[in-house]
């Protein structure tokens, strides 16, 4: 991708005061997010007795106690893998069945087209422990209990609003003029879709799977009432991490970040994925 | 389109895994909402249940994810959960035609009034009672020195604890009492097991008499002298720890890790009395197996091993809570089973010990009857109303609650005819 | 095909899916809410309403919402529109700001405890600095404004991102020569701003508020770990209903409560930025 090239335009002409505002506020933002985190880290690493004390330190004391604990903690491993599984199916369903709905709501006027979009969003606004009772009758009753594909269903549930509005409001940024010059040079509908529209359309895709990656990484209560032999990480972890010891939440709080920081670290690079393609 | 490849591989590799998983031997699992902290979950893994033939998976939930299992389960008419470990109000709250009969088992716990709790109700075992608490005090021994003069650690009275508290404030300039108002502290517990009994002899039928206006009068002035953080305090054990504060009142088990990181640097103590005793109350936890239990056999030989003195030993280790069982206790005990157990000891064992029983007959009211003791302490204490106002207000949901449910009395109140009545 | 059906034809994963995994569940719950005393009643609404902490927590939830929304979409209007003109480090400086995404909150609300507690990095920072002589209690019932701060800074930093990543891969499809025509007419950073990002990014901006919006209504877990039980909230009242009391009618009621909160806001967001159909640039 040619991104220093064209970004180079959307500069202005930096005036020294600006430039240095400029940098100081980014370098602001990035402190404020990871200080904090960076708190986290130093608890993870210290010895319980200085995670209880007071002043803490603000050097890491590279204690590795707490981490020990988990690493000796049974289970951990093939939930790991379960948390994983799980989030994976999610990230897949809730692109595959989201996008195209994001697709329709963009380019088409249809009957129940507001009524659709309102049921969407109200699986986010409604408490899923409420409905985890139903949910996990169902689920018993159809031996979709206690299997990771059974979780995805439902963490998917919670991932598609992301995944059909984040899809909605990417494609409607596309020019349908695009599409359209490309069915007068020959192209069908879809080939028009999969040429034209879907590269575009990448930033978005990642955005989805980010937002259904950790939606479903960090899902508690139905992770806890669904898998039994399963378990994901987060059920077997912090289900249990309001009520341990301060240094051992630390610890555990931080085995549950990496994961997800990894991730969005290696999709990251796709929410830039099309620079260049828009600016044509 | 790299992306999209990418997502295509990774789902058909993901069936292969979760095809691959499916085939694995099913162990026992015990559905518990007890020793949930990380540490005690895995104590309990190793310490206590490795020991019984078949493996056992142990997963202790809160109480939402538990009870919320287990009614799928039950309404579903198919389970997985073999045994179930809870307190008595969680059991308490169940219909009693979810959990099998117990009493062919042939155990049961050393204490009748137990056995009888167990019955919820009908005349045979709902569950058995499985292990015990209570709550205790505790101080840092930096706290010792401002004890007011004459004053007995080992037989602490209200006024005195009070005036303990206000030495430290004085000596330190800051509010060194803490107390479990936490989202999950169990205050509750002090108002209906301590501080009622202690002031009014009763819970229910004293809750708004003249003796129950001076107990939340003494309350107030004790409030004065506590951390106000004590709002986000729920295990005091992290506080005394970190010195937030310095004398505390808790859950024995909720205190355990402070004793057991720094035996030297803390003491264990009864609760306070007032002017009608030292009320003080127990925990209880106790072994069910439900209705929906895939193999009703295994699940009893679970309880019936987890009643053995051997294995109510290694619990109490675990989890510190003591056996329910007549055991002669080891002397190799952690050091916070020694303190709390000696502190408990001394409360029974005072002279003017007033033990009160847990709440029975109020079902699935439980919930609405704690809500009333932690509403009066909120109303109360935090937003400062009128004692008289806000005790003649909440009498009427209390009456309400006993009138629906037609629990009558329990200890310290006076035994009733039909449901206990709020005077 | 039938391009009349076709919009249908996409719709129609989703819809069945929400149908099985929503709708169904969704249905029996409030039915429930509905139910007292075996018969339709609107009793569990009375009750819920009339409970003394119902206004105290309605009250807390919209005002931390107002204090919470309006933050975060500046600053991530902010940070969006500095990501796209950067040059070098684009990537990372974008991976560090959306690093909280991947932060559930109850990890959150302990990160932030571990800072506004009595003997937190906050209160070490100050007496490093020698400002005070003693720990400080932030998080004191004696001082809701601090609590209410507290709560509010953790929400910001937690849930800034979620706004971030759908501005940035909105702002990404704005075409470049708008800006490049802008600047040939002499229009400065604000007014090319004004004009052309914020009407270009309407689409983006409506998601973006409307799921943030709906999130915050559903604030639990931070609240819990910092404000302890002096700052109440809807949800920790359902939760409180549902599972401290058994009263399954009552949560749902309440639940019911703020998801017709959550559609008022939703169909006033969706007035005020309507999104023009296939974005006519």
């Amino acid at each position: 991708m040619t991104g220093s090239a064209t970004s180079q335009a959307a500069l202005p002409t930096p005036r020294k005061s600006g430039r240095f505002l400029y940098m100081a506020s980014v370098t602001l933002l990035c402190a404020w997010v990871i200080v904090p985190l960076y708190f986290l880290l130093i608890n993870t690493v210290s010895s319980p007795d200085t995670v209880n004390n007071y002043p803490k330190p603000f050097l890491p004391p590279f204690d590795w106690s707490s981490l020990q604990f988990f690493a000796s903690y049974q289970g951990m491993l093939s939930a790991l893998k379960n948390s994983v599984i799980v989030a994976l199916m999610t990230m897949v369903l809730s692109i595959t069945i989201g996008a195209p709905a994001g697709y329709a709501l963009s380019r088409f006027e249809f009957r129940g087209k507001e009524l659709f979009r309102m049921l969407v969003l109200l699986t986010r606004a409604f408490p899923l422990p409420l409905l985890a009772l139903p949910l996990a009758v169902m689920f018993i009753r159809t031996g979709l209990d206690d299997t990771a594909f059974g979780l995805a269903l439902v963490h998917t549930t919670l991932a598609l609003p992301f995944a059909v509005l984040i899809t909605f409001s990417l494609f409607s940024g596309i020019p349908v003029e695009l599409e359209e010059a490309a069915w007068t040079l020959g192209c069908t509908r879809f080939t028009a879709f999969t040429k034209v529209v879907l590269p575009l359309i990448l930033p978005g895709i990642a955005a989805s799977a980010i937002f259904a990656f950790v939606i479903s990484w960090n899902e508690v209560f139905a992770a806890a009432v669904l898998t039994i032999e399963n378990r994901t990480l987060t059920a077997f972890l912090l289900a249990k991490l309001g009520e341990a010891p301060l240094h051992l939440k630390f610890a555990g709080g931080f085995i549950l970040v990496v994961p997800a920081l990894i991730f969005i670290f290696a999709v990251r690079k796709y929410l830039f994925a099309m620079w260049g393609i828009a600016n044509r | 389109m790299s992306l999209a490849k990418k997502l295509s591989m990774a789902a058909s590799g993901l069936v292969l895994i979760a095809c691959a998983t499916a085939a694995e031997a099913k162990d026992l699992l015990f559905w518990s909402t007890q020793a949930r902290p990380v540490q005690e979950a895995q104590a309990m893994r190793e310490g206590v249940l490795s020991g019984f033939d078949t493996p056992v998976d142990y997963q202790p939930n809160e109480d939402g994810p538990w009870l919320t299992r287990l009614k799928a389960e039950l309404q579903a008419g198919k389970g997985t959960i073999d045994v179930l470990g809870a307190l008595h109000g969680n059991f308490a709250a169940m219909s009693a035609d979810d959990l099998m009969d117990l009493d062919d088992l042939g155990v049961s716990a050393q204490s009748t009034t137990f056995n009888t709790l167990a019955k919820l109700g009908t005349d045979k075992m709902q569950y058995l009672p499985w292990m015990q608490a209570s709550y205790i005090m505790a101080a840092s021994k930096q706290a010792l020195p401002y004890l007011p003069e004459g004053a007995d650690i080992n037989a602490l009275t209200y006024d005195q604890l009070i005036a303990w508290t206000a030495n430290v404030e004085e000596a330190t300039g800051e509010k060194k009492f803490g107390f479990p108002a936490g989202p999950k502290g169990l205050k509750h517990r002090f108002f209906q097991g301590y501080l009622y009994p202690s002031y009014t002899n009763g819970v229910v039928r004293t809750f708004a008499s003249d003796a129950a206006v001076t107990a939340w009068e003494k309350f107030r002035e004790l409030w004065s002298h506590t951390n106000p953080a004590s709002t986000n305090f729920s295990f005091l054990q992290e506080q005394l720890l970190s010195g937030d504060a310095w004398i505390v009142f808790d859950h024995t088990s909720r205190l355990a890790q402070a004793f057991n990181d720094r035996p030297d640097d803390f003491v264990a103590f009864p609760a306070p009395a007032g002017p009608t005793g030292r009320g003080f109350m127990p925990v209880l936890a106790g072994l069910a197996i439900p209705k929906t239990a895939p193999d009703m056999e295994a699940s009893k030989a679970l309880v019936q091993y987890l009643m053995k003195p051997e294995t109510q030993i290694a619990t109490l280790k675990a989890t510190n809570f003591f056996p329910v069982v007549d055991v002669a206790l080891p002397d190799d005990l952690p050091p916070s089973v020694k303190a709390a157990g000696d502190a408990v000891a001394k409360m029974s064992g005072s002279a003017d010990a007033n033990p009160g029983l847990l709440p029975a007959g109020l079902g699935d009211m439980g919930g609405d009857f704690n809500r009333v003791y932690v509403d009066t302490f909120e109303r109360i204490v935090l937003a400062g109303q009128d004692i008289r106002t806000v005790l003649d207000d909440q009498k009427k949901v209390l009456a309400g609650i006993m009138e629906k449910t037609g629990a009558p009395c329990w200890a310290p109140d006076a035994p009733s005819e039909g449901a206990c009545p709020v005077e | 095909m039938n391009p009349r059906l076709l919009p249908y034809i996409l719709i129609l994963p989703v819809t069945l899916f929400l149908i099985v995994f929503f709708l169904y569940p969704f249905a029996l719950v409030a039915q429930e809410a509905f139910t007292a005393g075996g018969g339709l009643s609107l009793q569990n609404f009375r009750e819920v309403v009339g409970y003394w902490k119902f206004p105290i927590s309605l009250r807390n939830t919209l005002l931390l919402a107002a204090a919470v929304v309006p933050v975060q979409l500046a600053l991530a209007l902010l940070m969006a529109t500095m990501v796209n003109r950067m040059n070098r480090g684009r990537d990372l400086v974008l991976y560090v700001w959306t690093i909280p995404l991947g932060i559930s909150d109850l990890a959150a609300g302990i990160i932030w405890l571990a800072i506004f507690e009595q003997s937190g990095f906050l209160n070490s920072m100050m007496g490093g600095l020698g400002l005070i002589d003693r720990p400080a209690n932030f998080l004191s019932y004696q001082h809701p404004m601090i609590v209410f701060t507290a709560i509010a800074l953790a929400e910001i930093w937690r849930a800034t991102a979620i706004m971030l990543v759908i501005l940035v891969a909105g702002i990404g499809l704005i075409p470049k020569e708008y800006y490049e025509a802008a600047e040939v007419f002499g229009a400065s950073p604000w007014q090319r701003f004004v004009k052309i990002t914020l009407p270009l990014l309407r689409p983006s901006l409506q998601t973006a508020l409307i799921l943030r919006v709906v999130l915050a209504f559903e604030i639990f877990a931070v609240v819990a770990a910092l404000g302890g039980t002096i700052f109440p909230v809807l949800m920790g009242e359902i939760y409180a209903y549902q599972f401290d009391l058994l009263n399954g009618g009552a949560a749902a009621a309440l639940a019911l409560i703020v998801l017709a909160i959550s559609i008022a806001f939703t169909l006033i967001i969706l007035r005020v930025l309507r999104v023009p159909k296939g974005a006519t640039i």
